[in-house]
């Protein structure tokens, strides 16, 4: 299946897929009102240092132990998709405690959010991928499924 | 066709399930469950009385479940023996049910104490079960005033579900500290004034040594007036079945990584074993939800014929109080490194060039990437440690490292 990757070496660091993830998922049509002078809860960030930048988001594990994890029962994994349901989740963080790639961080009402490929927003595929300026993420098959 | 028996009907349960039905579509799996609840988050209990979640939100799978895993599930019964002579199991209702191959997942039992005047107290109630925390919501009213034996995981997070809807909340404990099991005196001390302010109350290093009726004597001398107590002294691995036909048995069913007990075609998982503790280099009863999953799923396998190791078993927490977060995992030996703020703290615990455990209060952001170093054993020396004791970041890694997490199928 496409998953998302990054190509560390063409990151400008410019955080633009931080804003369109979160545009994506507000479920606002207009960029202005869902961010303008907001704080934003993306499900993508972009770490790095003062030589390298790269965007982290979920991986979407062939053996996820987010999913093994869950206490709430609320992460599970679809058609190769992580999703979790916020609607079970109560915000304890035991996925952010067992995520080696730092991929999960809560919303702005401390309920986990994760990046589900925007397969279920009105973007329909990875916002972040397609609006980055350098080709740094994309979305595509590498490699073996499980 | 194999005939699975699973005792127990929690999480490890389910991961046993779902393990076995990952190699065998079609062997005939029984799960035995004593509570008449399908599998459920019992660790969501305390979040039940925040009014933060519902019995219908704490099922752990859809309500299609054992249907769709093709499980036929006997509520209400509990496992009073099994004969290995035979491969079958006895229920309590005389019912003789054959096995291939069996999952002991019993959990664990509350510890009671034997307090002289337990008897006399009229509203006493566990914190283990989904029907422990309905009938402690039956007896309180805004007016209760509630007196908590046991500053744990379990003691607290009653504490805090109980928080806004009685009018006090007493914990007291014979340890000097909150969360003794997880926590140092530094950080006990931490969440301990936490929670203080948020109006809960302790008596540390004291306990009841009598009750009568609403009046706890306790052992300073004190006395604690309540009408409502919750008894979550400790708990105990639920071992009879393993232990009474001459399987190994410490605190827990002993088992190895492939959740083997010492007794030929029976497995265990969950609360009620005592496995590998990477980080300790020991066995330790890891009594945790994850491992639970984890451990269920790797016997649920390995019943089906399949080949699992459950390898990289460590103690982890993520508990959060009155939004105050606090994760621990691991060991706490060797060197400790340390970072303090007014309202965090984070201690990192390393040995032979190994993160060993740690604490983190308050700033938890990408923990998982110091529980991965753990559990994978990272030596050090193969990353910026420098950089990584500061901020958990995968910039520490190589970037060929990198590469591969970020780069490739993982």
């Amino acid at each position: 299946m496409k998953r998302v990757y990054v190509n560390e070496e063409w990151c400008l660091g410019c955080h633009l897929c931080e804003y369109n993830c979160a545009f994506a998922n507000s479920g606002i049509t207009d960029m202005a009102t869902a961010l303008k002078g907001k704080p934003i809860y993306p499900r993508i960030h972009i770490e790095g240092n003062d030589k390298i930048s790269y965007a982290v988001s979920c991986r979407h594990c062939t053996d996820p132990i987010c999913v093994k994890s869950c206490i709430a029962g609320a992460i599970s994994k679809t058609d190769g998709v992580v999703r979790i349901d916020k609607n079970k989740c109560v915000g304890c963080l035991t996925c952010v405690l067992v995520c080696p790639f730092g991929s999960l961080s809560p919303d702005e009402s401390g309920v986990m959010q994760k990046c589900e490929l925007c397969l279920q927003n009105t973007c329909g595929e990875p916002a972040c991928v397609k609006g980055c300026p350098n080709r740094a993420i994309v979305y595509e098959e590498r490699g073996e499924d499980e | 066709m194999k005939q699975y028996i699973i005792i127990g009907n929690g999480v490890a349960a389910a991961g046993c399930i779902e393990g076995i039905r990952s190699i065998d579509k079609d062997g005939k799996i029984t799960v035995i469950s004593e509570e008449n609840h399908p599998v459920y988050c019992r660790p969501l209990i305390s979040y039940y009385l925040e009014n933060k979640t519902d019995p219908e939100r704490m099922n752990y799978r859809s309500a299609d479940f054992y249907d769709k895993m093709n499980c036929d599930v006997f509520y209400g019964k509990k496992v009073i023996r099994i004969d290995a002579y035979s491969k079958k199991i006895v229920l309590d209702d005389d019912t003789k049910l054959p096995y291939t191959e069996i999952c002991v997942a019993t959990g664990s039992s509350p510890f009671v104490p034997p307090i002289e005047g337990l008897d006399t107290v009229e509203k006493k109630f566990g914190f283990m079960t989904l029907d422990d925390t309905f009938a402690l919501e039956k007896a309180i009213d805004k007016d209760s005033n509630v007196l908590i034996v046991g500053a744990g995981l379990i003691g607290l997070k009653c504490a805090e579900g109980l928080h806004d809807r009685v009018e006090s909340i007493t914990v007291c404990d014979l340890a000097d500290r909150v969360l003794s099991s997880i926590l140092d005196t530094d950080c006990a001390t931490i969440v301990q004034r936490h929670l203080e302010a948020n109006g809960i109350r302790f008596l540390l290093g004291d306990t009841a040594v009598r009750f009568d009726n609403n009046f706890a004597q306790m052992k300073s001398g004190k006395t604690v007036e309540f009408d409502t107590l919750v008894l979550a002294v400790g708990v105990r691995a639920n071992t009879t079945l393993v232990k009474d036909i001459g399987g190994e048995v410490n605190r827990g069913i002993l088992v190895n990584d492939r959740m083997e007990t010492s007794l030929e075609s029976i497995y265990a998982a969950g609360d009620c074993t005592e496995g590998n503790d990477i980080s300790l280099g020991q066995k330790r009863v890891l009594a945790l939800l994850p491992n639970a999953y984890m451990q269920g799923h790797t016997a649920g396998v390995n019943m089906a014929g399949g080949n699992e190791v459950f390898g990289k078993a460590i103690p982890m927490n993520s508990i959060g109080f009155f939004d105050l977060h606090i994760m621990t995992a691991g060991t706490y030996v060797g060197e400790m490194y340390e970072e303090k703020s007014d309202s965090t703290l984070k201690r990192l615990f390393t040995k032979d060039g190994l993160l060993k455990g740690f604490i983190l209060i308050g700033k938890t952001e990408r923990a998982g990437i110091y529980t991965s170093l753990i559990r994978e054993r990272t030596p050090l020396d193969t990353i910026d440690f420098d950089t990584m004791k500061k901020i958990a970041t995968s910039i520490a890694f190589s970037p060929e490292n990198r590469r591969k997490k970020f780069g490739s199928v993982v």
